[in-house]
C-alpha cells in the first residue's frame, strides 16, 4: 500500500491548481450568470496540453495517467463545475472512445486535433428516447453506397454547440437492435444544433440538441466493430464516471471551503459559530465524507492504471460522489445561512451544478443497479 | 548562451506561519518557487529561446527543494543542480559562497536571480554572489536586454526606472513586472523527470566547513504582534489631531 502521489502527479495537480485559481475561478459567477461556455479558457487549457491530459503522446496528448487526470479535474470542478463538466466530456466520452476503438487512419484524423486542443469533442449518445436505456434509440444509420447516412436527433449534449467532432451511436441493425458508434464532424451538411438548454446548474457548460438531416459520412467514420456500439460505450462510462466523480470532489471540495472559513468568521450569540457543535458536526462529516469520495476515485483511478478491473470501483466512486457532493453543498448553504441562499455566495450555484452529478453518465439509481449486478444480483 | 538561475524554494505566500518550540513548522506547508525566482526563471528560458543556448537551475536547500527545481525544468529549463548536503547551509554569506563555489565550475554568460527571497527577505544572496565572482550586478530588472555582448537593464528604483547598460558577464535580479511566469504545460512536467538533476555536496564543490561558516546567527523567531482593535477619534478636529500626536509619541512611541 502506498497513498503517495508521483512528483508528476504532484506537478500535475500543482500547475493545474495555480491556473485554475487564476485563469477559471474569477470567472465561475459570470459564467453562470450568463450561462456562457468559456472558449478561451479552453484555448489555454490546450495550449498547456490540458485537452489531451490522458492520450498518448503519439496522439496529441500528453501521456498522462488516469490519476493525474482525477487530480486535474478536481482542480477544474473546485474552480468551475461548468467548465470542468465541459472538459470532461471532451476528454472521457469524445477523445477516450476515439482512442480506444479508432483505427490508426481514426486517431491521426480526430483525436489529434482534440488530444491537442484544435477543436473541443463531443458524444451523442441520449435521445428522447434513449437515457438510461441507450437500447431505446432511434437515431439510424443506412449504408448508401461508400457512405453512411444518419438521420435522428440527440438531446441533452455537451459541447454540442462547440464541437469539432462528435461521436454518436446509431441503430444499424434494427431486426437486431444493433447499435454502432460513428464519427461526425460538425461541419457535415445536415448536421445542426439547437439553442442551448436553459439549465439549472452547469451553466458554464454548453447543452445542446444535435438534429441530423441525412448526414452523409464517409464508410470509414464507422468507429469500432459494426453493431457493438452498444457494448463500447459501457466501458467508455467506466471512465467517464470515475472522472465525473472527481469532478464531484472538486465542487464540493469549494463548497466545504466556503463553509470553513464562514463558520469561522461568522459570530452569533458572542462566538464564532463554528464553536457550536451542531456546526463542527456538520463540517466533520463534510471533511470526511470529501475525503473518503476521494479515496474511491484515486482507488478506481489507480486500478484503471494498473490494468485492472474498475467498473466496480468506478460505480462505486461515482455514486458515493455524487451524493456526498449533493449533500456537502446543501449543508454549506445551511452553515451560510441566510447568505448560503443568496448568489453573492457561491454556495448555492455550488449546489445547482452538483445536482447534475447524479444523473448525467448513469443516474444514481442506474450505478445501485451496475453495482448489484456486479455482486452477482 | 549560457545562462544560470538561482532560484530558492519558499513557502508558498498564502501559508499562514505556525511557531512551535521557537522554530517556524513546515509539515504541512506548501512550497513553491520564491516569485522572485519564479521571474528569473521565466527570462532566463525566454532568452535562450530567442538567443539558443542553455539554462541551467541551481538551488540551496534541502531535499524537497527538488521540487521546485522540477518545476523549473517543467517550465523549459534544461538542467538543474541541488545542494542539498546539509554542511551546505547557513546564511546568506553561507549560501553566496555555496552558490560561487557552483558556478565557478561552469561557463556562464549570464546570471538571474530573484530580487530577494519572500521568505527571509534579506536581497542579499544574489549581490553577494556577483561579489563572489567578481562580476557586476544590476538589481530589480523589470526589463533585460541583450544585444551580443551588451544588456540594457531597466531597473526599478523605488518607483523610477533607471537604465543601465552593462556588458556580459553578468549577474542581474529580477523584479516583479519582468515578465509574466508561464504555467508549465503538460508536456513539460512529463519531460521534466527524464531532465538531468545533479546533487552536489561539500566535498564536491572543494569547500571546507570554515569556507562557509555563517556569519551570523538567529537568535529568536517570533510573530508580530496581533493586530488589536483599532482606536477611532471623536471630537474637535483640532483635540483629534493633538490626541493623535500625543498617542504616536506615548503610546506608540513612532515619533520621538
Ligand atoms: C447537463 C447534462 C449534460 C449531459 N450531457 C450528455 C452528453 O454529453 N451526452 C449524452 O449522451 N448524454 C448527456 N446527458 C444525458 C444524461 O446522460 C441522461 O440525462 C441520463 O443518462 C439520464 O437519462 P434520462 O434523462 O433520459 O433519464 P431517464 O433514463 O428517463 O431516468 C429517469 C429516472 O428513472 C430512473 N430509472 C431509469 N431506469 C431505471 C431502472 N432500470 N431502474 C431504476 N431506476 C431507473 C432514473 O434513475 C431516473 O431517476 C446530459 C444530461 C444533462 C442533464
Amino acid at each position: 500500500m502506498n497513498f503517495e502521489f508521483s512528483s508528476e502527479q504532484q506537478m500535475i495537480r500543482n500547475m493545474v491548481r495555480e491556473f485554475a485559481e487564476a485563469e477559471i475561478a474569477p470567472k465561475a459567477a459570470e459564467l453562470d450568470r450568463n450561462a456562457r461556455f468559456p472558449i478561451e479558457i479552453f484555448d489555454k487549457m490546450g495550449k498547456l496540453g490540458l485537452m489531451g491530459l490522458p492520450i498518448p503522446e503519439a496522439y496529441g496528448g500528453a501521456g498522462a495517467d488516469m490519476i493525474s487526470y482525477c487530480l486535474a479535474l478536481e482542480e477544474i470542478g473546485r474552480a468551475c463545475a461548468g467548465t470542468g463538466l465541459s472538459y470532461e466530456a471532451h476528454v472521457s466520452l469524445a477523445c477516450v472512445p476515439l482512442l480506444l476503438y479508432g483505427t490508426e487512419e481514426q486517431k491521426q484524423k480526430y483525436l489529434v486535433p482534440l488530444a491537442s486542443g484544435e477543436g473541443i469533442g463531443s458524444f451523442g449518445l441520449t435521445e428522447p428516447g434513449a437515457g438510461s436505456d441507450a437500447g431505446g434509440t432511434r437515431t439510424t444509420a443506412v449504408l448508401d453506397g461508400d457512405s453512411w447516412v444518419i438521420n435522428g436527433n440527440k438531446i441533452f449534449i455537451t459541447n454540442g454547440g462547440y464541437a469539432k467532432t462528435v461521436v454518436l451511436t446509431a441503430v444499424t441493425d434494427p431486426a437486431t437492435r444493433g447499435i454502432s458508434a460513428f464519427i461526425v464532424p460538425t461541419d457535415t451538411p445536415g448536421f445542426s444544433t439547437s439553442k442551448p438548454y436553459e439549465k439549472m446548474g452547469m451553466r458554464a457548460s454548453n447543452t445542446v440538441e444535435l438534429i441530423l438531416e441525412n448526414v452523409r459520412i464517409p464508410e470509414e467514420n464507422l468507429l469500432g466493430p459494426l453493431n457493438a456500439g452498444f457494448k463500447q460505450f459501457l466501458s467508455t462510462l467506466d471512465g467517464g464516471r470515475v472522472a465525473i466523480a472527481a469532478l464531484a470532489v472538486g465542487i464540493a471540495q469549494s463548497a466545504f471551503e466556503t463553509a470553513l472559513s464562514y463558520a469561522k468568521q461568522r459570530t452569533q450569540f458572542g462566538q464564532s459559530i463554528s464553536k457550536f457543535q451542531a456546526i463542527q458536526h456538520k463540517l466533520a462529516d463534510m471533511a470526511m465524507h470529501i475525503d473518503l469520495a476521494r479515496t474511491a476515485v484515486l482507488k478506481a483511478a489507480w486500478r484503471k492504471d494498473q490494468g485492472l478491473p474498475y467498473t466496480l470501483e468506478a460505480s462505486y466512486a461515482k455514486l458515493f460522489a455524487s451524493e456526498i457532493c449533493t449533500e456537502t453543498c446543501t449543508q454549506a448553504i445551511q452553515i451560510l445561512g441566510g447568505n448560503g441562499y443568496m448568489k453573492e455566495y457561491p454556495v448555492e450555484r455550488n449546489l445547482r451544478d452538483a445536482k447534475l452529478i447524479e444523473i448525467g453518465e448513469g443516474t444514481s439509481e442506474i450505478q445501485r443497479l451496475v453495482i448489484a449486478r456486479q455482486l452477482g444480483c | 548562451m549560457n545562462i544560470l538561475v538561482c532560484l530558492k524554494q519558499t513557502f508558498d505566500t498564502e501559508e499562514r506561519i505556525v511557531i512551535e518550540n521557537g522554530k517556524i513548522k513546515e509539515d504541512g506547508v506548501k512550497f513553491v518557487i520564491n516569485p522572485y525566482d519564479e521571474y528569473a526563471v521565466e527570462e532566463a528560458i525566454r532568452l535562450r529561446d530567442d538567443l539558443g543556448g542553455q539554462v541551467t537551475v541551481i538551488t540551496v536547500g534541502p531535499e524537497r527543494a527538488e521540487e521546485a527545481l522540477r518545476t523549473a525544468l517543467a517550465m523549459g529549463a534544461d538542467e538543474a543542480i541541488l545542494a542539498d548536503d546539509p554542511a551546505l547551509f547557513g546564511d546568506e554569506y553561507t549560501a553566496a559562497k555555496v552558490l560561487a563555489a557552483i558556478v565557478k565550475q561552469r561557463e556562464f554568460d549570464l546570471i538571474i536571480a530573484g530580487n530577494q527571497a519572500v521568505d527571509d527577505g534579506s536581497g542579499q544572496v544574489a549581490v553577494r554572489l556577483a561579489e563572489e565572482l567578481g562580476i557586476p550586478h544590476v538589481s530589480t530588472l523589470t526589463k533585460l536586454e541583450v544585444n551580443g555582448n551588451q544588456v540594457v537593464a531597466h531597473r526599478d528604483a523605488e518607483g523610477d526606472e533607471e537604465i543601465v547598460e552593462a556588458s556580459l558577464p553578468l549577474l542581474v535580479t529580477a523584479q516583479q513586472g519582468l515578465n509574466e511566469p508561464r504555467y508549465p504545460s503538460l508536456i513539460g512536467i512529463r519531460k521534466a523527470n527524464k531532465k538531468p538533476l545533479t546533487k552536489v555536496t561539500l566535498a564536491d564543490l572543494g569547500l571546507s566547513l570554515e569556507d562557509i561558516e555563517a556569519r551570523t546567527e538567529i537568535t529568536e523567531t517570533f510573530l508580530p504582534a496581533p493586530k488589536t482593535a483599532g482606536q477611532i477619534l471623536s471630537g474637535d478636529l483640532a483635540d483629534q489631531v493633538k490626541e493623535l500626536v500625543s498617542a504616536l509619541k506615548t503610546k506608540d512611541k513612532v515619533v520621538g
